[in-house]
């Protein structure tokens, strides 16, 4: 049980200092409505064509955030140096990085759970369903398994910010497809037994990323 | 440095392999004989290059990877070259994919680009290595950059297959043309796509041979100028 214990720390710790600061949750927020609001603009939805782009606007509001959320998580650990203490406390490496997955997991999965009604409300879709609930949760669990990585590795270089989208939009790309996909049959009314091996590639990319994060990312924090 | 004379070697070779090619595709190989216009029966020789070259990018990111975690393995700085060697030559390679890829779809399926799984793989795969490339361009520590490269080279690799897959899978629900190019060669034309194919992995291996020596030198140069104080 010391592992679980230590974890919950670890997360618990994320979640304490986003309460006291909320920066990252609200500039999160916020830019998914943004993003809703230039896309309703961009695009002049209608209730015709709404439902073929919708999935596609959901996902790349969704990933944008989730870039935003990613960037701030190992900002904050390495500008006062908290970092160094985390890899110095008595834990295994590979805790520290399955307990940033867990925080960015959970924020990104706050910001989502409170944009669905606002996608619900403007675009007038079906959008609050338990298997699509599903959808979200493996995609975005893709999602943060490869971003806290990567997060990790930004922090060191100049670019920082602008860095993070480059290195992860091109490898997740496989994740936003199944999601999309998923997302748009969904809304087309099929089931998702009926498109198994998307669910079962989103579930496959899931595992493959967070394990080979999982082994690479004592590389990447070792000093 | 060792090994020079045979570095010399092998560039005469995969210079006389290449002119080799050229002659093999242009004037060995026969026309084909299933396509319907004079334009596309030149465009069609395409395939003894363009192939060719996607198969020396792939080979070149599959051997980034294997460096990759070669030098995660043993942290000596070769390893590390050969990764960034390779991915050099490789982006390069797979950039003329894109374009002679771009000029043959142009004739044949009358549009330069289409969304087909083969061309998304290769466009994201190109677009990951860039990033490769400046992510090692971003990191000031040589040691740390080495470290974050051989990462990104192994998670890299990995994606790649995984969205070949989802593409597929994605336009086979919505039917797309398919390249079918590769398939029934004509025994005279075969003999003159292997003899490329094989003219290709040598100046792949020429290429990256070269460029490997180069950051050596590099290293060369950076360490006597710290000797003398520049």
């Amino acid at each position: 049980m010391r592992p679980l214990r230590q974890l919950g720390a670890i997360v618990w710790k994320d979640i304490s200092a986003e309460l006291r600061t909320k920066e990252m949750f609200s500039s999160m927020f916020v830019f998914v409505f943004l993003a809703i609001v230039v896309f309703n603009f961009a695009f002049e939805l209608r209730v015709d064509n709404v439902r073929q782009v919708a999935p596609g606007i959901l996902w790349v509001a969704f990933s944008f955030a989730g870039v935003l959320g990613l960037n701030r998580s190992f900002i904050l650990e390495k500008d006062r140096g908290c970092l160094e203490g985390l890899l110095l406390s008595p834990l295994d490496r590979s805790l520290v990085y399955f307990a940033k997955v867990l925080s960015n997991l959970l924020f990104m999965l706050v910001v989502e759970a409170l944009a669905l009604p606002i996608f619900t409300a403007l675009f007038n879709l079906p959008l609050l369903r338990l298997d699509l609930g599903l959808v979200v949760l493996l995609g975005t669990l893709g999602f943060a398994g490869v971003g806290t990585l990567f997060s990790a590795m930004v922090v060191n270089t100049r670019a920082r910010e602008v860095l993070l989208p480059v290195l992860l939009f091109p490898i997740v790309t496989p994740v936003l497809i199944a999601s999309v996909k998923l997302t748009g049959g969904l809304l087309d009314g099929e089931s998702l037994s009926a498109m198994g091996h998307w669910l079962r590639l989103l579930g496959a990319f899931d595992a493959i990323f967070l394990a080979v994060s999982y082994m690479t990312f004592d590389y990447v924090v070792e000093e | 440095m060792k090994g020079e004379r045979w570095l010399w070697v092998l560039t005469v070779l995969s210079l006389l392999l290449m002119l080799g090619a050229v002659f093999m595709a242009l004037v060995q190989a026969p026309p084909a004989a299933n396509v319907r216009t004079e334009t596309e029966r030149y465009t069609q020789r395409i395939i003894y290059f363009h192939v060719p070259s996607a198969w020396v990018g792939f080979l070149a990111f599959f051997v980034t990877m294997v460096a990759s975690v070669g030098y995660l393995v043993r942290r000596e700085r070769a390893w590390d070259v050969v990764a960034l060697s390779s991915v050099e030559v490789g982006v390069a390679f797979t950039t003329a994919v894109l374009v002679t890829g771009s000029i043959w779809a142009k004739t044949a399926w009358n549009t330069w680009w289409t969304w087909d799984p083969r061309l998304t793989t290769s466009a994201i795969t190109w677009v990951i290595y860039l990033a490769y490339l400046m992510l090692r361009g971003a990191v000031e520590d040589p040691e740390q950059e080495a470290r974050f490269a051989s990462v990104y080279g192994i998670v890299g690799f990995t994606s790649v297959p995984i969205t070949f897959m989802a593409i597929r899978w994605w336009r086979t629900i919505h039917p797309v043309l398919f390249d079918t190019s590769g398939a029934g060669l004509s025994p005279n034309m075969l003999s003159a796509f292997l003899f490329c194919l094989g003219a290709f992995t040598v100046l792949y291996g020429t290429l990256l041979w070269h460029r490997v020596r180069l950051e050596f030198l590099a290293d060369e140069v950076r360490a006597l100028r710290r000797q003398l104080n520049l």
